[in-house]
């Protein structure tokens, strides 16, 4: 069996709203077409494109919307299918999905993180309802839908602890999940399924869809988000770590689930620049769909 | 008429679905046979649960769906098997809530969805408290980023809906006390409160709380959450707080108290008494309205 990789890597934000406005037949509710995301969509198309031009087997995405405390979970079904219901908004996002899980890669990635001291779990209840950040970003960025998924919780680290020890585990975690990808034989893309900065507006326009009320909550919120847009194409992945627990406070960024440093864990912390195909708020939070390709060789 | 009697109940999915695994697991779902019993005696018609679990970002949503039957699966205990559900909601209640909360500014909205995922806070005080579905039940959310003013006002609203609808109406906060849970998998054999700091500061709130000090532990809920890793900042303790009436005129009784994966959960009711007349003080100003957080300094 020849050594697997990764070959990609990818910052796939989650708004169930840019599946919303895409209205493809799994959703139920239809959008108004105003266009308020249409940055990030068009930075979708654009990821999506590039992902069609590579042959791959699997997609493993890091999700905030399965919070777990007792350590990371894994899904452990082969198959899951049914209707998600997101529970904050689902007046945008009633989706039915039908997806298989590869869960032999799912189980050497539990293992080689459990060598490296986490706490894991495969999860193998098969009326299990998988989130709908899992279902969002990989539906964005293949709505094919004809790739095996590794599904991954984000564990608590940062908010039990501190966001230091989350940053260690999430390293270690994106590190274990390369090494069961490259011992798995298997052409893997990474999804970080996260938004930038995180405050949300806590009212919606009558069209959610409206871009007059689509903008980042305050200007502290975008100067983060610029900044780290920043160090993604100069190559600097490093100091993003560096400033991660600095990034995650000031901007209540949702990298605090840990799938961005993850992600850049697994590709060896990257010194080369990455594409960022769009950024765009979706209801005052910063999102940007960004590739990698590849681990830092 | 108005609330007759009040719940802190907690919210762990253990007391569903594996109680017998652990003898304080097992007290705690035990315990509640009392406090149905409480709750038929009380006359309530209907049963309004504010959980710290169901997380809204979007205002506050409101259960409107009557007959919302699915099946929940824990994020972290899946292995303790599936809670299957049917339960019956008061839809007009939800409807006269959420207005009654856009009337105080509150950015608020019903939910009837086919499929939406009630949380599993809220379903184990469905089912424990008021089992096949006894009276009908109100289910409200949890906004992540409201603090004590908002969550106020979200309790004042639901004291008008409750005024307005006629009804005798019990209401319960589906909340932990210390949150601090076990973060690697322990035999449930060993559970124990994750530290005898969160155990003191658990035991002086049920203390305040038995003597009726309901307002006095909403005043107090910033300091124990910050002491004791309280559950979503406490804010289940200013929502009943605030539907009940901003008062520490109750008779409290404590049904149980135990850990579930090192996290704190009680079981509690307050029932008004009208005699007592407890000094207290009020720390902290007590909002009648809400202006939202868009365009705030323009306001
Ligand atoms: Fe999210």
């Amino acid at each position: 069996m020849s050594k697997g990789e990764i070959v990609s890597g990818c910052i796939a934000p989650h708004p169930p709203h840019l599946v919303y406005a895409a209205n493809p037949p799994q959703n139920e509710p239809r959008s108004s077409g105003a266009g308020a995301w249409q940055a990030l969509h068009d930075g979708y198309q654009k990821l999506q494109k590039s992902l069609d031009s590579k042959d791959f087997d699997v997609l493993i995405v890091h999700t905030p919307h399965w919070k777990t405390r007792v350590g990371h979970h894994l899904l452990g079904v082969p198959q899951f299918s049914g209707l998600s219901v997101d529970p904050i908004f689902p007046n945008l996002f009633r989706f039915n999905f039908d997806l298989e899980v590869d869960v032999e890669l799912a189980e050497k990635i539990c293992s080689a993180a459990q060598q490296r001291g986490l706490e894991m779990h495969m999860m193998r209840n098969p009326d299990f309802r998988v989130d709908y950040g899992t279902i969002t970003s990989c539906h964005l960025a293949h709505p094919q839908w004809d790739k095996q998924i590794v599904c991954i919780s984000s564990g608590s680290t940062h908010s039990d602890y501190s966001n230091e020890s989350g940053e260690l585990e999430m390293l270690a975690l994106g590190e274990a999940t390369r090494e069961a990808v490259e011992k798995s034989g298997k052409r893997a893309v990474l999804l970080a399924s996260t938004s930038l900065s995180h405050r949300h507006f806590t009212s919606e326009p009558a069209d959610p869809e409206d871009p007059e009320h689509e903008y980042i909550y305050n200007s502290n919120q975008s100067a983060w988000d610029e900044h780290v847009l920043g160090l993604i194409r100069d190559g600097k992945c490093q100091q993003i770590l560096d400033e991660m627990p600095d990034f995650i406070e000031q901007s209540i960024s949702e990298c605090k689930e840990g799938a961005l440093t993850w992600l850049l864990g697994a590709l060896g912390v990257p010194d080369y620049p990455a594409k960022v195909y769009g950024y765009g708020t979706v209801i005052g939070t910063g999102n940007a769909v960004v590739e990698w390709r590849g681990p830092k060789q | 008429m108005s609330v007759v009697l009040g719940f802190v109940a907690p919210s762990r999915p253990q007391l569903l679905l594996a109680a017998e695994r652990n003898d304080g697991w097992q007290r705690l779902h035990d315990s509640f046979a009392d406090a149905r019993q409480q709750l038929a005696d009380s006359g309530a018609e209907l049963l309004l649960i504010y959980s710290t679990q169901w997380h809204s970002i979007i205002g506050h949503q409101m259960q409107a769906d009557s007959n919302p039957r699915w099946s929940k699966v824990d994020d972290d205990f899946h292995d303790l098997g599936t809670i299957n559900y049917d339960l019956k909601i008061d839809t007009d209640f939800a409807d006269s809530y959420c207005e009654a909360a856009q009337k105080r500014g509150l950015a608020a909205r019903t939910v009837n969805y086919h499929g939406f995922p009630v949380d599993t806070g809220s379903l184990v005080v469905a089912q424990l408290l008021n089992p096949d579905n006894r009276i009908p039940i109100g289910i409200v959310s949890c906004n992540v980023y409201a603090d004590r003013g908002e969550t106020l006002v979200l309790g004042k609203a639901a004291r008008d809906a409750i005024e307005a609808s006629g009804k005798k109406v019990a209401v319960a906060a589906s909340t932990s006390l210390s949150n601090r849970m076990y973060t690697k998998a322990i035999d449930p054999q060993n559970d124990k409160i994750y530290s005898q700091k969160d155990d003191e500061w658990n035991r002086k709130l049920l203390e305040l709380l038995e003597e009726g000090r309901l307002e006095d532990v909403s005043q107090l809920a910033r300091q124990f959450a910050t002491e004791a890793h309280g559950e979503q900042r406490m804010k289940a303790m200013w929502w009943l707080a605030a539907v009940m009436g901003e008062t520490n005129n109750y008779n409290g009784k404590l049904f149980g108290y135990e850990a579930v994966y090192g996290t704190g959960q009680a079981l509690l009711s307050l029932c008004p008494q009208h005699s007592s007349s407890q000094l207290f003080e009020y720390d902290e100003d007590s909002s009648e309205t809400y202006q939202g957080d868009r365009d705030i300094l323009s306001k």
